[in-house]
């Protein structure tokens, strides 16, 4: 358990980067090279982040950072790991950081199949719930009535259930994280290194471009993502499903605040009828019952099989 | 000790990846290639080769991880065939833009729509543009012999592009012949361990092939452009050396037949050009003054090969296994290309045959060249392309 | 290889970016607003310096922190999270 202050000082991502003011993403990327260092490899399919590092011949990326195809993180990785295991060094940390579009789209495929290979790797998606980097397109990420510019009266379909498809992988670490809960996100991602196997790790990520809010709101976005049940923190740890704090606390629906909080700050849900908000508010209630069930241990699906 | 062993091509491109000390594959299963990855696999697991085998869920992801390994340091192997080597098609661009020094056994076979599993030269040939170096065998000797050639090639610090061993699917892939497995030592001698350009390393970060501006894009091309150029000459030279070492080598980028004295020179690619030399001696014995000279690397193009026998062969028959839809073949206009410049062109007439399999022959290559010999008579080419033994 | 080639001599083989600070240069043109901090309300929390998307901020000795406005992009992150409210956003002087 650490502290914000016993976080490093010494920054990796370095400033007079080209994101946008007020990114999601950005904060993540910061924690993640305070929670795992720069002894890491970095594989960057097509997101955002390609555009965030800057164009050659600088980089803001302080550790070797690999751009690669759009779809193909999952399969750089197993290459990578594969490179490294042939020469001895294993202790070199692979991380895949991909936006949600290269994860449960495009790239969707080289991932599972990396999982299934049991690819020895971090893979980190950070959603901010749309094709960032091309525009705000919508993405199978992207929530149910959210407006992006090929969804312009509302996507109709709900999002994509990340987390628990690379459940089924029966990878041994998967969690949930959000910028706005730094120390959980840094914890999860020491905790991920430290065991052998695919772990994936899906943080929601805040878009003041793509999710139409000032700026200044991208940490208080997060929060309210998380007090309101639409993002839950949690972890499936060898099969095991733990809710993390404060998501633990909203099992009960009278903490969880209403989801109006969220919806309304944000210009992309603007065009969200009464008819969506009850339905929006439902499937909450339909999903927290399924966390319910599976943080119990004796009826959970992902009840512990042993050690992997 | 050097041991003859009799097998297919496609196993002896997995003993060649062996004797190269490949240390990462990433493969995907596609027929006729399937037999290569399969003997690596057996290899692997035996013990006998020191390496990791990656079953990735697709080519894409084949040639993606292969190029994920060579970065991160290692020497990488791969094979495919037709679609397969379509669907990688934006990973051949992302490794030779790169510079990674990736080896490919590709396995022709026609392309669909409709399936094909037989073989041509199309889809290959439709990969010309990638920035890959390609070699095309003719027997399962120089199958081995070229992929140990091409590590060498392709690790060459004037080089570091990927390069395509090309095999025809079923005629190679499939058929036992002799081939002479030097031993490992002196293998060793001839090939050093892997070297690349640059290499993923965390006590020397930087951000690789992020986005490059019009004001830095267009050298980078002509780096690669250049290495390619330089390929050119170094291909001979490794050629030569393989064949003082270990007795095989191939005539560099061209390998010529009886062309010395010919008027009409028989151009092909891959194991066509062995029943053109056998129809070549058969129209020596009736005296016409025909040879045959076998492309044996379309990348970089042997212009200059083919500006020198152009200059005292009269015409060239080219037969392509393969169509560009619209034009030709594309041995025919790349031939057709090289001696465009000169004061006095031979005449070309392009032929295409042999596509999704047909068996070209020594008798159908004897009448083409019959057919060539009329129109350099009458000095005129009557048709353009012809379509050789197709169906009324 | 140079870090900024001035010739194609200078160039890598193949695009190796090498890590700058202000890559993107001084990417605090981009600001409208800029945080100003009261350091007589200022509890030392760090937190301003944890969710500084661009790392603007540094933590220095005290924890107390330091804005490069050569780089701030004026977001207001800062100063949304500032518990104690000891941040403020003033527009830019043109």
């Amino acid at each position: 358990m650490v502290t914000i202050k016993e976080l490093p000082k010494e920054e990796y991502l370095l400033k007079g980067h080209a994101a946008c003011a007020g990114c999601g993403p950005a904060i993540a990327l910061r924690l993640l090279f305070k929670a795992l260092g720069n002894k890491i490899i970095l594989i960057v399919p097509a997101c955002c982040t390609t555009v965030i590092q800057g164009p050659y011949p600088f980089t803001s990326s302080a550790v070797p950072l690999q751009n690669i195809l759009f779809e193909a993180t999952g399969a750089a990785a197993s290459g990578i790991v594969a490179a490294l295991r042939q020469r001895k060094l294993e202790r070199i940390t692979v991380v895949g950081w991909a936006g949600d579009g290269g994860t449960v789209d495009i790239g969707i495929q080289a991932l599972s199949g990396a999982a299934e290979r049991e690819t020895n790797f971090i893979y980190i998606c950070y959603d901010n719930e749309a094709y960032g980097n091309t525009g705000m397109q919508r993405s199978g990420a992207t929530p149910y009535g959210a407006w992006t510019t090929t969804t312009p009266s509302g996507k109709r379909e709900r999002k994509k259930d990340m987390p628990l498809i690379m459940a089924a992988h029966k990878i041994p670490y998967v969690a949930t994280a959000c910028p706005s809960y730094p120390v959980d996100f840094v914890n999860k991602l020491r905790k991920a290194k430290e065991i052998t196997g695919t772990k994936y790790i899906h943080l929601l990520a805040p878009c003041p471009t793509g999710w139409r809010y000032d700026t200044s709101k991208t940490i208080e976005m997060g929060r309210l993502a998380v007090q309101t049940g639409l993002w839950a923190l949690f972890e499936i740890e060898f099969r095991k499903f733990k809710l993390n704090s404060p998501s633990d606390r909203l099992v009960d629906k009278a903490k969880r605040r209403p989801v109006e909080e969220y919806l309304t700050l944000q210009g992309r849900f603007r065009n969200l009828t009464e008819e969506d908000i009850k339905r929006i508010r439902r499937w909450v209630d339909e999903d927290w019952e399924q966390y319910r069930k599976l943080a119990s241990n004796s009826t959970s699906d992902f009840a512990l099989y042993g050690k992997i | 000790m050097a041991q003859i062993t009799i097998d297919t091509a496609n196993h002896i491109a997995g003993y060649a990846a062996k004797a190269a000390r490949v240390k990462v594959v990433a493969a995907y299963p596609i027929t006729p290639q399937t037999t290569v990855v399969e003997k690596i696999a057996d290899f692997v697991e035996r013990g006998s080769m020191d390496a990791e085998y990656i079953r990735v869920e697709s080519e894409h992801s084949a040639m993606v991880a292969c190029i994920g390994a060579a970065a991160a340091g290692v020497r990488t192997f791969t094979a495919t065939s037709a679609h397969g080597l379509a669907l990688m098609h934006e990973a051949l661009h992302w490794a030779s833009g790169s510079r990674l020094p990736i080896v490919m056994a590709v396995v022709n076979r026609a392309m669909g729509a409709p399936w094909s599993i037989w073989p041509d030269l199309s889809d290959s040939l439709s990969q010309r543009d990638t920035g890959w170096i390609q070699f095309y065998c003719a027997d399962n000797q120089e199958v081995f012999d070229t992929i140990i050639q091409a590590y060498k090639l392709c690790e060459n610090e004037r080089i570091f592009l990927p390069a395509m061993v090309c095999l025809e699917g079923f005629i190679l892939s499939h058929t036992y012949a002799p081939v002479k497995i030097s031993d490992q030592e002196k293998i060793d001698d001839f090939l050093p361990p892997y070297k690349s350009g640059w290499i993923l390393d965390v006590n020397r970060p930087y951000s690789h092939a992020s986005l490059v501006s019009p004001e830095w894009y267009m050298e980078f091309r002509y780096m690669i452009q250049e290495a390619m150029e330089n390929a050119k000459g170094l291909i001979c030279e490794i050629d030569k050396e393989y064949g003082k070492r270990f007795g095989f080598e191939y005539g560099g980028l061209v390998e010529k037949y009886r062309c010395e004295d010919a008027d009409l020179i028989l151009l092909t690619m891959g194991t066509m050009a062995s029943d053109a030399k056998i129809a070549v001696d058969r129209l020596r014995k009736e005296g016409l003054k025909v040879g045959s000279a076998r492309v044996r690397v379309f990348r970089p193009f042997p212009v200059a090969e083919l500006r020198e026998l152009s200059e005292q062969a009269q015409m060239f028959a080219t037969i392509d296994r393969h169509i560009s839809f619209g034009l030709e073949g594309f041995l025919a206009t790349e031939a057709k290309a090289s001696f465009s410049s000169q004061k006095d062109p031979p005449l070309v007439a392009g032929f295409v045959a042999g596509l999704g399999g047909r068996d070209v022959t020594s008798e159908t290559i004897e009448k083409i060249a019959k057919r060539s010999l009329k129109w350099m008579r009458s000095g005129r080419v009557e048709k353009e392309t012809e379509w050789v033994d197709l169906r009324e | 290889m140079s870090v900024n080639p001035r010739s194609r001599k200078e160039m890598p083989l193949t695009p190796l970016s090498s890590p700058t600070v202000g890559s993107m240069g001084k990417t605090g043109s981009w600001r409208t607003f800029r945080p100003t901090v009261d350091n007589s309300r200022c509890t030392k929390c760090t937190l301003c310096w944890i969710y500084c998307p661009d790392g603007a901020i540094t933590r220095q000795e005290d924890d107390s922190p330091k804005i490069d406005y050569d780089y701030c992009k004026g977001c207001g992150v800062c100063a949304n999270e500032c518990p104690v409210k000891a941040i403020e956003m003033e527009r830019e002087e043109e």
